[in-house]
């Protein structure tokens, strides 16, 4: 019997970021557990991932993780291709690019918590964008701006005041890549 | 806490919390009503202001429908319909609001500043 095995050339860096991505599409299973008093109010926790892997490793990192989250976390959920799919992909297209131009911003004043919050408002414009075009071409779609905007606000700073905690801790600790090296 | 917030990040907090406030206010409160409009078999019967408490004697070709203004609400208080929808539908205060008696062709419609409409069709 002879093994055949198909040999793909990885770099350490695609490993650092599949790694990554495993971390965040664990969280997103998470997210998608929590119930939600109404659809479209979630905490977004993968999105802390996101924002790290973006002030640690860049950009071109932060997107891949981000994609790779959406994409595999829709796998594994089942939601591959359908209509929620699309509206994460959306959600998690706006929210790049917001924090490709919000990561512009002066890190002596702005830090994770303003990027993340700026990401969550994006996100959630994103989706409300494609929901009004696709899904509920409807103007009745405007009575949940202001609840969904609240929890945009609200999540966008819990998950940015996480992002920050975890970058001050590892900025302590010497060994900075011993918190997500451990992750599962 | 202060070291996570930089003073930027307080400022983008509280431009969102302002934004998150004005939204509530223009897509949730827009409809703040301040008139009552009365129609009887579809000629205007009163339009009166929602501030001043008063009670209308509204007739009809079946009998007389009463029509209560109190504490900046409208109800429909007695009507002689069979079904009585327009008296279950209790107190009314939001623009474009309206109570529809209709064996008695008596309407009851809230505005507010603005017109609003019942709905659209493209």
């Amino acid at each position: 019997m002879t093994h055949s095995t198909i040999n793909i050339a990885t770099t350490p860096e695609d490993h650092h970021i599949a790694k990554l991505a495993a971390l965040a599409i664990g969280l997103s299973l998470i997210d998608a557990a929590i119930p939600s008093p109404l659809p479209g109010v979630k905490p977004g926790l993968a999105n802390i991932v996101t924002l790290l892997v973006l002030l640690r490793y860049g950009f071109n990192a932060a997107a891949w993780v981000s994609l790779l989250r959406v994409i595999a976390g829709s796998l594994l959920l089942g939601t591959f291709l359908t209509p929620t799919f699309a509206m994460s992909l959306c959600g998690a297209a706006a929210s790049l690019l917001t924090l490709r131009f919000a990561s512009l911003l002066p890190q002596r004043w702005f830090g994770p918590v303003s990027l993340s919050i700026f990401a969550a408002f994006a996100h959630m414009t994103g989706q409300i964008t494609l929901a009004w075009l696709w899904l509920i071409p409807h103007a009745g779609i405007a009575y949940f701006i202001p609840v969904l905007s609240a929890a945009a606000l609200l999540f966008g700073m819990v998950n940015g005041l996480a992002a920050a905690k975890w970058l001050a801790s590892e900025t302590e600790t010497s060994d900075v890549s011993a918190p997500l090296a451990s992750s599962p | 806490m202060k070291t996570l917030m930089k003073n930027g990040d307080w400022a983008v907090l509280a431009a969102g919390a302002v934004l998150v406030a004005w939204l509530f206010g223009a897509l949730w409160g827009g409809g703040a009503a301040n008139k009552v409009i009365i129609r009887a078999g579809g000629k205007l019967f009163a339009e009166v202001s929602l501030n001043r408490n008063r009670i209308f004697t509204v007739p009809g070709p079946i009998g007389v429908s009463i029509v209560t203004i109190q504490d900046h609400r409208v109800r429909v208080a007695r009507d002689p319909g069979p079904r009585q929808y327009c008296v279950k539908q209790g107190w009314l205060s939001r623009a474009g609001e309206a109570a529809i008696c209709l064996p008695n062709q008596v309407t009851v419609t809230l505005a507010g500043a603005k017109r609003l409409y019942d709905s659209l069709n493209y």
